[in-house]
């Protein structure tokens, strides 16, 4: 024993630092490739097969010619190598995207009226835009069509102004009457001014008029977007429609409702397609001649309808019995419940599913190359792959057309995702 | 303030047709009856008077004519004398054939991609998710087309699997019992020979032993709590028997059960099991994709059951496998199964895309061929309809017994 006073040390010791098998990257590896035998078997297998198919990718797309009149100059000018031909996609670019008989010197119309789709859909998706925009998104369809189709612009004119005058006289009546009678008189509103303004088209055939466009020059991918955008914007409406009629507790309603959703979900899409292209013109008056796109329109809307109903359905079954309740208890009647608390709540538990079967009817248009028209699909299959340069050649246009497609499906997937994490308002972290 | 007050069934005005809420469901239903039956006359109507014009009537009568185009890939007996009818049965059974196995492999893919992308390898599970996410959001139609010319341009013609003056083959069978061809692929086929019958008989007299017996050791587990083993004893119910057999016939004689392998007559394979290439691109392309699909539905269901489930069953003492097996799946498969089968159905609907590579089922026999040659576009396409609208109701019935039967039972 001493008497040195014994050492006390005032703080804490540092903790030693973990060992490096502990830490950082080696910890990650250990954890998330190496954690076991299986695993690392995993492991070492995923990143053979990631090896194998980026050593065979890899070549292809640095090698690829870009500059090439046809397969065959092609093939010359890389003498054997590994690569692909993208020429065709440079050389065949506007057939990919406006189709083959789109009249060249017009392809500005559809370029703009795309962008202006993303400019007008924007305000619709993203609710932190100023709410004035709404304005240019409810003018998009008639400018949009007037820009494709061409023609005067005095016919989409005729329109909106029967639809706006439309609104107005429903905000009216609705405002004195009910709900039923204004939308009764805004119907006979908007026939009056259709046909009263139908003779002024003809009339003012020149005033401000595009270059007419028939409907079977329409092609390539601005098909499938025209397809997707013009089925998905109507089968909304249809859609909510069918889905009340569903849950009405009217029975001949709900069985009509019930017959035609299951009907149509029954049946591919194919089927309807062909309905469109062979049987629809038997039970249209003589005389009458739709275009196939304005049949094949119809037909993917009611087979897209029929999908949204469901999801709506499913939307508004989810709504507790309380919210009807009590929407009933505040003396609101069908209409003022619907509009004001239920449909509110039903369609946002519904956006992931309407996104969902938007993607799928914006994948479906492709199917329309089976009725011989000429979509993206189409033109590859087509006049593309069937020309004398080009004959033989499938990768690059079957990879090109995938791409496109999944860009534009993964980021409206993405986009709903995120749609959702802003709509929650429950406290659920 | 005005006390309201029902007005009794006696003093009823015809106004209240439309004000009161009692009777107003029945003025629109009427509506609503009037505009269908006036919109489906006037369609019909329409039709009438179109087919008038046209010379045509609705018939039927087509189906008995002969129809005079050949159908290459049949499985039962067919020719070009057949009737309409008869093409249309090849098809339906062409389609349940992509229908059944593209259903197979669908779930094989997608259970093996939805429980890989839980998997805690960081790298298979990004693997998995980028399978998920490519497939899904590109069309069907462009994937079959894809794997559809994998078999017209990448892979070997028959011929190319010949020796030729002394210089080797230039492509090689798989394990020299596959050929994977640009016409299809070949591959051995197993053939019954004497007793090869009592051998698959006793296979699968075992596969209902083997589900007896674990329906037996369930019940004694959930009656008395005793746990017999199920796994070893279940794998040797299986195939023991049916082993023995096999060997005890091959002792006395020949084999009960032969392969027979695809072997190179001339410029092409004879022999063995030729899956055609388009029946390969469709089947396979259709499998894949909605394995996509699947996968999502399985991962769903996996993560749907919350961590307090295993944790309570850990807690009780039961042991991992047992918690999988007795606490986990049951409720993940109430959640995984309905949108499986319902993925099915669509993987169903979408083998009509056969068309497009030319495999005949019954959109390309009925409502391809037959609908041109006859010119009957309405039977045929009704008929066509008829039979997917038959398939969906079936599947759908079938489900909703099976919703009825898993639902949490509610007090």
């Amino acid at each position: 024993m001493s008497d040195q006073i014994a050492f006390v040390r005032h703080e804490a010791l540092q903790p030693s630092p973990p060992p490096a098998s502990e830490t950082g990257l080696v910890k990650w590896l250990r954890e998330n490739l190496f954690s076991s035998v299986f695993n690392t078997f995993l492991t070492i297998l995923s990143i053979y097969v990631i090896f194998r198919v980026l050593s065979g990718l890899f070549p292809w797309l640095a090698n690829g010619i870009w500059d090439a009149p046809s397969l065959k100059a092609c093939q010359g000018i890389l003498e054997g190598a590994s690569g692909g031909c993208f020429a065709v996609l440079t050389e065949r670019w506007n057939q990919l995207v406006f189709g083959f008989k789109y009249p060249s010197e017009q392809y500005w119309r559809p370029t703009i009226a795309f962008l202006l789709l993303l400019v007008s859909v924007a305000p619709v998706l993203f609710s932190k835009l100023p709410r004035k925009l709404l304005i240019l998104t409810g003018l998009y369809p008639f400018f949009g069509f007037w820009l494709i189709w061409g023609g005067t612009i005095v016919g989409p004119l005729i329109s909106l102004c029967g639809f706006v005058a439309a609104y107005y006289v429903f905000v009216q009546v609705d405002k004195r009457f009910s709900f039923a009678v204004g939308l009764l008189a805004a119907l006979v509103t908007a026939i009056l001014v259709w046909s009263l303004g139908g003779p002024l088209k003809s009339t003012f055939e020149d005033f401000i008029a595009l270059e007419a466009v028939p409907s079977r020059d329409m092609g390539g991918f601005m098909l499938n977007i025209i397809l997707g955008t013009v089925c998905v914007s109507l089968s909304l409406p249809i859609g909510i429609l069918l889905a009340l009629g569903r849950q009405s507790n009217m029975p001949i309603i709900k069985g009509i409702c019930v017959v035609f959703i299951e009907f149509i979900r029954g049946v591919p899409l194919i089927t309807l397609l062909f309905v469109a292209n062979v049987v629809l013109a038997y039970f249209l008056p003589p005389g009458t001649n739709f275009d196939l796109i304005l049949r094949v329109i119809i037909m993917i809307t009611l087979f897209s309808s029929a999908y949204i109903a469901e999801v709506i359905r499913g939307g508004l079954a989810a709504l507790p019995r309380g919210q009807y309740e009590a929407a009933d208890s505040l003396g609101l009647d069908y209409a003022q419940s619907m509009r004001l608390i239920i449909l509110p709540q039903a369609l946002k538990i519904s956006i992931p599913g309407i996104v969902n079967v938007s993607v799928g009817l914006f994948k479906d248009t492709t199917l329309v190359s089976v009725i011989s028209m000429f979509d993206l699909v189409g033109m590859i299959r087509g006049p593309i792959v069937s020309s004398t340069e080009w004959n033989g050649i499938y990768w690059e246009l079957f990879g090109f057309a995938s791409i496109l497609f999944f860009i534009i499906c993964y980021s409206i997937s993405q986009y709903s995702q995120w749609l959702e994490r802003q709509l929650a308002t429950d406290n659920k972290d | 303030m005005t006390m309201q007050t029902d007005s009794a069934a006696g003093n009823f005005r015809l106004s209240m047709l439309i004000s009161d809420t009692r009777y107003r469901s029945y003025t629109f239903q009427l509506v609503a009856m009037i505009l269908l039956f006036a919109s489906v006359g006037y369609l019909i109507s329409n039709l009438i008077f179109n087919l008038q014009t046209a010379g045509l009537s609705i018939s039927y009568e087509f189906l008995e004519e002969p129809a005079g185009y050949d159908i290459n890939q049949r499985l039962i007996e067919y020719n070009s004398q057949s009737t309409h009818w008869r093409a249309s049965v090849v098809g339906v059974l062409n389609t349940l054939l992509v229908a059944v196995v593209g259903c197979f492999f669908a779930t094989i893919f997608g259970v093996l991609a939805g429980v890989l992308r839980l998997s805690n390898n960081w790298i298979v599970a990004k693997i998995m998710a980028a399978y998920v996410e490519i497939f899904r959001n590109v069309p069907v139609l462009i994937w079959i087309l894809i794997i559809n010319a994998i078999f017209l341009v990448s892979l070997p013609q028959p011929k190319a699997f010949k020796a030729r003056g002394g210089n080797p083959p230039e492509a090689e069978m798989f394990l020299d019992a596959f050929a994977f061809t640009g016409r299809g692929i070949y591959m051995p086929k197993p053939v019954l020979q004497t007793g090869g019958m009592l051998v698959l008989g006793i296979f699968l007299l075992s596969i209902f032993v083997m589900f007896a017996y674990r329906r037996y050791a369930r019940s004694l587990l959930y009656s008395q709590g005793r746990d017999l083993p199920t796994f070893w004893p279940s794998l040797g119910i299986l195939f023991v028997p049916a082993i023995v057999i096999y060997f005890v016939i091959a002792a006395t004689g020949e084999l009960p059960i032969v392969l027979e392998y695809p072997a190179l007559k001339g410029f092409n394979f004879k022999g063995g099991i030729w899956a055609r290439g388009s029946f390969v691109a469709l089947t396979f392309a259709l499998a894949i994709y909605t394995g996509a699909f699947i996968a999502e539905n399985v991962r769903a269901g996996i993560l749907a059951i919350s961590k307090g489930q295993t944790e309570a069953a850990a807690s009780l003492g039961i042991r991992p496998n047992r918690i999988m097996s007795l606490v986990v799946l049951p409720q993940a498969l109430r959640v995984i199964i309905p949108p499986m089968i319902s993925n099915y159905l669509n993987l169903t609907k979408n083998s009509s895309l056969a068309i497009a590579v030319g495999y005949m089922d019954i959109t390309g026999t009925l409502g391809g061929i037959t609908l041109n040659q006859t010119g009957r576009a309405i039977e045929a396409i009704l008929l066509l309809m008829a039979f997917y609208l038959f398939i969906s109701l079936s599947i759908s019935a079938i489900m909703n017994v099976y919703n009825k039967s898993v639902a949490i039972k509610e007090r």
